[in-house]
């Protein structure tokens, strides 16, 4: 029993950065914007929140810092794919170099520890939070020690996640700004002969994926671990996108599958190395692999044909 | 341009105008599409706007509408001068625009896509509601029922456009813009649409309508402005004018509605089908043992009704699609077109081929109007000099074909795309005509094609009969088929099911169509058609 709970808290553990990420992507992808630059807002997230933390003391002010840069970094897929039409795949693959190389680079000239940040105390993170009751109910079987061991525990940016996907649903589907956002993604013509401007509508939804991105990366460097390490988040931005197209965009799909990714890698760190029965011990990289196995295969057979936001992808021109 | 047809757009008598359009002017590059255009709309009207494709009717309303802004002129809206800087200025003084492809969300429900602009605040709740009633009163008001939870994509066109009227009801619009209607309606669709304007009308609103037919202009408006290479040409009351006196301010001459054609000379026999069977990509039978021959200097006309294997046929000639059996000859030679067919090869033995549907088979439309002249001929020596293309020589034999063809805007560096259909239709036809075949095979000639143009068409086709080419011309248009063919062979489930003189009429020709004459007339085909 302990272990399935504790398989299931690492599980959501490892789902907290895929989720805020996806919902990144889910705003920018919703409003016709593609974003495999995820991953770099991430990273970049990630540094500038630790380097702030371990500079100020204060994890509020790293989480400030980490959310302004990748909202920069957001901005410029913006400038580069709505005002300037670019492509937005080559635009989200640049994003991606830029942050690992600036983040190796002023990670090593500002702290001269081969690219790490310093390492954060408490007062520097954000630290687990119990929440009421925990402790009470830990003796209650299963619904008790559901609660306490894996829904109590996390940090604040964890819960903040999770608050994220019926906000976000609301938001998509409750809201103008939802409506206006869901419709320049599918028709941006039907929207600009409304008389709504497509490029703020399209520049609104980039930067809501900025901020999400920096929450994620914020969540990996000041939260989950005491400081930043090079290249810290190791293809989640690519995952969480992953999540995004296997959820067919929809947020309450998207926490399920962010979950049942984040499952996958809690296997790959709980049974590393550890011999199974029957098949002894399992490669690393098949284990790391799964993820997107299982995105390719449930893709293919199971869930059906994803459709994305008709307009993904092409910048919006007025005809002639 | 011939001044004799150009009338003032109103007399100084007071009347009570919706819109006014004074001196407007707009250029795109090189193309001048609106040339100092004035417009009166009077208030509780439908007024018809009607032009060939290209002749800048579709410019000037998205400049009513705020989507283009004019080089200069004025816009009064009530008597009111207005600046409408974007369409949601337009939307505020009133105008509401139903465009020829619809703004519509595919994916959205009806209400969430009337909603859309118009969402009264930040949270959708109050607006649903708002909505929900406003569409009720609509709907009671004008007959324009319509589930309001139904997702658009689900709808059929004309309920969509039904949606889109209504979107601009509910912005409140008094002056409703319909940009070509009818070009994605059925006829049945079409006249539900003609009695809602004419509900609109009778509650007051102003109804814009543009069209290139004039049959609609006759039957729904009560004034109609001619529009024409960007310049507006005349006003009309629509009682006091007539189809002729329209078409002849459309284009500016006077439009042959028969072609002028002497008597055939036929040689020798040019091109001959003999036993020619053809199945589709689903593996339908649809052309069934076809035989026949067209001669040196004759048009050789197939008529019917779409997809009883008009175009299976032509596309087996021309070696797009493997027959499944039969035989071809192209000047008395034998060519293969069961298995592997080699359109190339035909093209070097004298087949010219003007394919039915240009967009798809004719033409890149990215390309530059000159690539596209010499599409498929590329590879012969006057376009290239060593490995490369001779650009000076491509785009000189392209001047040349635009001169000849008058082609318009007469630019061999514009985008194909940015020519309108008739114009694209000249730029394949020149392409295939000037190679100088000896059989020249055209599908639909002047679909899409504007009036001026497919006079043009018809008398370079006709030319070329009189030039010795054996021509295969098939089309829907019964009209076109009559007037151009010297020999009509009527198809119908895949068989000639007979063949008839030019000067056979309508009606029997339609009963042959509808395959109603069609078995006796199978039964009675004489074994040689010639």
């Amino acid at each position: 029993m302990d272990t399935i709970l504790q398989l299931l808290d690492l599980s959501v553990r490892s789902a907290v950065p895929l989720l805020l990420a996806a919902l990144a992507g889910l705003y920018s992808e919703r409003s016709g914007v593609f974003d495999i630059g995820l991953e770099g807002k991430m990273l970049a997230a990630a540094f500038f929140a630790a380097a702030a933390a371990a500079v100020t003391g204060s994890a509020w002010l790293g989480l400030l810092a980490g959310i302004g840069a990748s909202v920069v970094l957001a901005l410029v897929h913006g400038f580069a794919s709505i005002t300037n039409r670019g492509n937005q795949i080559v635009s989200g693959v640049a994003i991606n170099f830029i942050a690992a190389g600036l983040t190796a680079l002023l990670g090593n000239s500002w702290f001269s520890q081969g690219g790490r940040t310093p390492q954060l105390f408490a007062g520097q993170r954000f630290n687990p939070i119990d929440l009421p009751l925990a402790d009470t109910l830990a003796s209650v079987p299963l619904v008790g020690q559901f609660y306490s061991q894996v829904v109590s525990g996390h940090n604040l940016i964890a819960y903040v996640a999770f608050l994220m996907v019926p906000f976000t649903w609301w938001v998509l589907f409750r809201t103008r700004f939802g409506l206006r956002l869901r419709a320049v993604g599918e028709n941006p013509a039907a929207v600009d002969t409304a008389g709504i401007s497509v490029t703020w509508a399209r520049y609104r939804a980039v930067i809501v994926c900025g901020v999400l991105c920096g929450f994620a990366g914020a969540y990996l460097s000041i939260g989950l671990q005491a400081g930043y390490v090079k290249d810290m988040t190791a293809g989640r931005g690519f995952i969480a996108l992953a999540a995004l197209i296997f959820a067919k965009w929809r947020p309450v799909a998207v926490m399920w599958a962010c979950l049942l990714f984040g499952f996958l890698g809690a296997i790959e760190i709980r049974y590393q190395g550890v011999a199974l029965p029957m098949v002894g011990v399992l490669p690393v990289q098949l284990v790391q692999a799964l993820p997107y196995i299982l995105t390719v295969v449930l893709l293919a057979g199971f869930i059906g044909r994803a459709i994305p936001p008709r307009a993904g992808g092409i910048p919006y021109v007025k005809e002639r | 341009m011939d001044k004799s047809t150009v009338e003032s757009a109103g007399t100084p008598a007071p009347r009570d105008l919706a819109i006014e359009l004074i001196g407007i002017d707009k250029r795109f590059g090189p193309v001048h599409a609106n040339k100092n255009i004035d417009l009166a709309v009077e208030r509780g009207t439908i007024h018809g706007i009607i032009g060939e494709n290209g002749a800048g009717k579709s410019t000037l309303m998205s400049i009513l509408y705020g989507f283009y802004h004019a080089d200069s002129g004025e816009i009064r809206v009530g008597g009111r001068p207005v600046h409408i800087a974007d369409s949601q200025a337009a939307i505020a003084a009133g105008i509401g625009m139903v465009h020829q492809h619809f703004m519509l969300v595919h994916n959205f429900t009806v209400l969430e896509n009337i909603m859309l602009g118009a969402e009264d605040g930040a949270i959708l709740n109050r607006g649903v509601a708002r909505a929900r009633a406003e569409l009720q009163r609509l709907e009671k008001e004008y007959a324009l029922e319509v589930d309001p939870d139904a997702v658009i994509e689900e709808l059929p066109v004309g309920l969509q456009q039904r949606v889109e009227i209504l979107k601009a009801l509910y912005r409140g619009a008094d002056i409703l813009i319909l940009d070509e209607p009818t070009g994605v309606l059925t006829p049945a669709e079409a006249d539900h649409l003609f009695r809602i304007l004419a509900q609109l009308k009778q509650q007051g609103k102003t109804v814009i309508f543009i069209t290139h037919k004039l049959r609609e202009i006759m039957a729904i408006t009560d004034t109609v402005s001619v529009m024409r290479r960007g310049e507006m040409v005349a006003t009309r009351r629509t009682a006091d004018t007539n189809v002729e006196e329209l078409a002849e301010l459309m284009v500016g001459r006077r439009v042959l509605l028969r072609v002028e054609k002497g008597r055939s000379h036929p040689g020798a026999v040019k091109l001959s089908v003999r036993g020619l069977s053809v199945r589709d990509s689903r593996g339908v039978k649809m052309v069934d043992n076809v035989s026949f021959e067209v001669r040196a200097g004759e048009i050789v006309g197939i008529a019917g009704v779409a997809g009883n294997g008009q175009s299976q046929l032509l596309e087996a000639i021309a070696g797009i699609r493997p027959a499944e059996s039969g035989e071809v000859f192209l000047d008395g030679r034998p060519v293969a077109v069961t298995g592997y067919a080699d359109p190339a090869l035909l093209r070097r033995l004298g087949l010219a081929h003007v394919p039915e549907d240009r967009h798809h088979m004719g033409l890149v439309l990215p390309f530059e109007e000159n690539e596209n002249a010499i599409l498929g001929y590329h590879g012969g020596s006057e376009y290239v000099s060593g490995p490369f293309l001779d650009i000076d020589a491509i785009r000189a034999d392209a001047r040349a074909k635009i001169d000849k063809y008058d082609i318009r805007p007469p630019d061999c560096r514009l985008r194909t795309a940015n020519f309108s259909g008739g114009n694209q239709q000249k730029i394949v036809l020149a392409r295939e005509m000037e190679r100088d075949p000896i059989v020249l095979i055209i599908g639909q000639p002047t679909r899409g094609v504007d009036v001026g143009a497919i006079e043009f068409i018809h008398r370079r086709i006709i030319e070329m009969r009189d030039a010795g080419k054996a021509i295969l011309l098939v089309s829907v248009e019964l009209d076109e088929i009559r007037s151009l063919s010297d020999r009509i062979l009527v198809m119908f489930a895949g068989r000639v099911v007979g063949e008839r003189g030019p000067e056979a009429s309508e009606g029997e020709l339609g009963l042959l169509m509808a395959g109603i004459e069609g078995e006796r007339a199978v039964a009675a085909r004489p074994e040689a058609v010639s």
